[in-house]
């Protein structure tokens, strides 16, 4: 009986995890009008649901993909991957005014590189801070501080250690996490309130999850100005770290 | 019909990869290079087109808008296919590089994003915006 059931959730992974999604979201909003009064927002409360979930799929599993590495939720991996995750982001951008993506599109693109060289700058202080000296190490962790897709894979390009694109990697995902939790409760302080400043957002933080998931919580009418810059950051960041970046380190360090 | 928004929002989302994927290609980096924020630019100017010339019927428009206010859905679905354990087993290097990434970067966007002079016109676009239906939220 309980084996016929995970059988027909597997098979109907997809389904399952809009139930299973459509549950949480309930929950959330639930929880964030009894005890927050709307304060916390319901959607911030799924998101850290969500990331709990993960932590424990994580844990029980020794997996990759969170929750969906158990097979009864194994559909979740697929509503939330890059595919159905993109196309979404996309339909968000329509009712959008182009004269306001316009407007902030300069200081958009400052954003972008500002916010690549600065958070890469970040992770190889830390990495030196913590007594690595080789060139190649401190810029694949710096990357890594950039997003978790651009440390693997100047990682790679220059030859470090499996050991090194871990640690970035992990760099990039604390990232992702810690933005999604932080931009809801840190929103008013930098003035993240309108189209502009969502554009910036996007370009200084730049990895997609987590600036996909942190506007969601704190106002879903700025999500398409902020995913619109942020798509550029992880191309910028392969551009820039194992080529640019990475003679200046080895300037600076080799 | 409601095939047709999603259809074209499929379409802006492939040729909006495609250009990405030719720019990395182009500067020999293997990834692509904006693909998704092309394919929102394509989605922006299409439906305006088309509005504008009323081809744009209320099935197709709801075609779109379905798949808007699945985003958070969507959103907390990959937010619970995390590797979050990955994350907090990292160490103290991992911990403290993306923490001050996200520092950094948060304490940034008011110094870019400047001041007094253009405040008030951004306050004028955040009415505009609070009138546009965002159904989901």
């Amino acid at each position: 009986m309980l084996e016929s059931l995970t059988e027909l959730f597997d098979k109907y992974h997809l389904i399952a995890a809009f139930a299973v999604i459509g549950l949480t979201m309930y929950l959330a909003y639930w929880v964030s009008a009894r005890f927050t009064r709307g304060k916390l927002h319901g959607s911030a409360i799924a998101i850290m649901i969500g990331l709990a979930l993960a932590w424990f799929g994580g844990v029980v599993t020794g997996g990759e993909d969170g929750l969906a590495d158990i097979s009864l939720f194994s559909g979740l991996g697929l509503m939330g991957g890059g595919m159905l995750r993109d196309l979404a982001i996309i339909a968000t951008a329509y009712g959008v005014q182009f004269s306001e993506i316009r407007q902030a599109g300069v200081r958009g693109v400052i954003a972008l590189f500002a916010g690549v060289i600065v958070s890469f700058v970040a992770g190889g202080v830390v990495a030196v801070g913590f007594g690595y000296t080789d060139p190649v190490d401190i810029t694949t962790i710096g990357a890594g501080a950039v997003t978790y897709i651009v440390g693997p894979v100047t990682g790679a390009t220059l030859g470090a250690s499996s050991e090194v694109i871990a640690l970035s990697i992990a760099a990039g995902l604390v990232k992702s996490i810690l933005t999604m939790v932080a931009t809801p409760m840190t929103a008013r302080l930098i003035g993240l309130d309108n189209p502009r400043s969502a554009m910036i957002f996007g370009g200084m933080i730049g990895t997609t999850s987590g600036v996909a998931a942190g506007l969601a919580a704190t106002d879903a009418r700025l999500v398409p100005y902020g995913a619109m810059t942020a798509t550029f950051y992880t191309g910028l960041g392969i551009l820039l770290a194992p080529t640019l970046l990475f003679l200046v380190v080895r300037a600076i360090a080799g | 019909m409601v095939i047709y928004g999603v259809a074209l929002l499929a379409g802006c989302m492939m040729v909006g990869l495609i250009i990405g994927d030719l720019l990395g290609q182009v500067l020999g980096i293997d990834s692509n290079l904006g693909g998704v924020g092309i394919a929102m630019l394509l989605l922006i100017f299409t439906t305006s087109w088309l509005k504008d010339r009323n081809k744009l019927p209320e099935p197709t428009v709801s075609g779109i808008n379905f798949w808007n206010a699945m985003y958070i859905p969507i959103v907390v679905a990959m937010a619970a296919s995390q590797n979050v354990a990955a994350a907090f087993s990292g160490g103290l290097v991992a911990l403290l590089a993306g923490v001050l990434a996200v520092v950094l970067g948060l304490a940034l966007v008011p110094v870019i994003a400047g001041k007094a002079p253009d405040r008030s016109t951004d306050r004028g676009a955040d009415g505009r915006l609070s009138s546009t239906t965002r159904s989901g939220y």
